[in-house]
């Protein structure tokens, strides 16, 4: 286990969590990556306000890694734009592409994402591209250059689990670079089971944002996510079809 | 006047350093877009706000 280290783009983790820092407090946000014990953290980009002193910067512990996003990004040219001013910003080349142009579902619009992935691979990011887990999608962003694919457990902020259970099994199978389940993801055991399946890590943001205790729950999430990959690594039992199998021995017993 | 983040401002005249000074922006945590373009910080004092501008300036928020 030791040895076991996610990579993306190159760069090496040993944590398989990748923290959301939105709709909590900034204040929360060193207790939950020390519990989480996450190595990457997501941010937004927005525009500017003189009137919040307080930057997330300076409550971010050193050495975590800073995944901004592209949210708001309705285009892959508006997503590259965003990409852009977050490097200008100076905190590294890894970039989470979410482009999306419906309100109600948030579902991310794939065909702009594998455009915007194409652009900013070009430009020298680790892209990862927060996708709808289609397969010939996924294969086009592995085309692309992305760093690794990020699929949709259920819709962003739903904390409904996986809802597309069978179709992100088909891209852990497939494809060759490290599956991220984002989005959805509501519970421990939801984040468990994605790594039972083989996902290379979760990232969750609202899943804590909404628990009662965040830095209890990132603690939990760091366990069942740590519980999941050691499972998938050791290879799960077989599963009957039909009928029991006795875990005794079947000779011995106290009779006749 | 000088769009600046969506609002006209009467700022023409002064340095984007100037601007972001006296605005109380803390430059370090700050990037700045120039009529479509990325403005390097190294520009920062050396760039003129002129009529017609239109600034960015954008910094990290918490998001998932």
């Amino acid at each position: 286990m030791k040895d076991d280290k996610l990579i993306i783009g190159g760069h090496e983790f040993h944590s398989r969590f990748i923290l959301g820092s939105g709709k909590y407090s900034l204040k929360l946000i060193e207790a939950a990556v020390k519990d989480a014990g996450a190595e990457i953290i997501t941010l937004a980009v927005r525009r500017a306000n003189t009137k919040e002193q307080e930057n997330i910067l300076d409550y971010i512990p050193e050495g975590v890694t800073l995944l901004p996003n592209t949210s708001g990004a309705r285009t892959a040219e508006e997503a590259v734009r965003i990409a852009c001013l977050a490097r200008e910003l100076g905190c590294g080349n890894f970039v989470k592409i979410e482009i999306m142009r419906d309100s109600k579902y948030l579902l991310p619009d794939n065909q702009e994402t594998v455009r915007a992935t194409e652009i900013l691979a070009e430009k020298g990011f680790v892209v990862l591209p927060y996708m709808y887990p289609d397969l010939y999608a996924a294969r086009d962003l592995v085309n692309a250059g992305a760093a690794a694919v990020m699929p949709l457990a259920s819709p962003i902020g739903s904390n409904k689990g996986l809802a597309t259970k069978d179709f992100i099994q088909i891209l852990v199978d497939e494809i060759d670079l490290p599956v991220i389940v984002d989005a959805g993801i509501g519970k421990p055991s939801q984040a468990c089971e994605a790594m039972e399946m083989g996902a290379a890590a979760i990232m969750a943001n609202t899943a804590l944002a909404t628990a009662g205790d965040l830095p209890l729950m990132a603690a939990a999430f760091r366990q069942a996510i740590e519980a999941g990959r050691k499972a998938y690594l050791s290879g799960l039992g077989r599963v009957l079809t039909r009928g029991g199998s006795a875990s005794d021995p079947l000779t011995g017993f106290l009779r006749d | 006047m000088v769009k600046i983040n969506g609002e006209e401002r009467p700022v023409q005249g002064q340095t984007v350093a100037d601007y972001l000074e006296k605005t109380g922006y803390c430059r370090t945590r700050v990037a700045v877009e120039k009529n479509g373009e990325i403005l390097p910080k190294a520009e920062y004092d050396s760039t003129v706000l002129e009529d017609g501008d239109v600034i960015e300036v954008v910094s990290f928020v918490g998001g998932g």
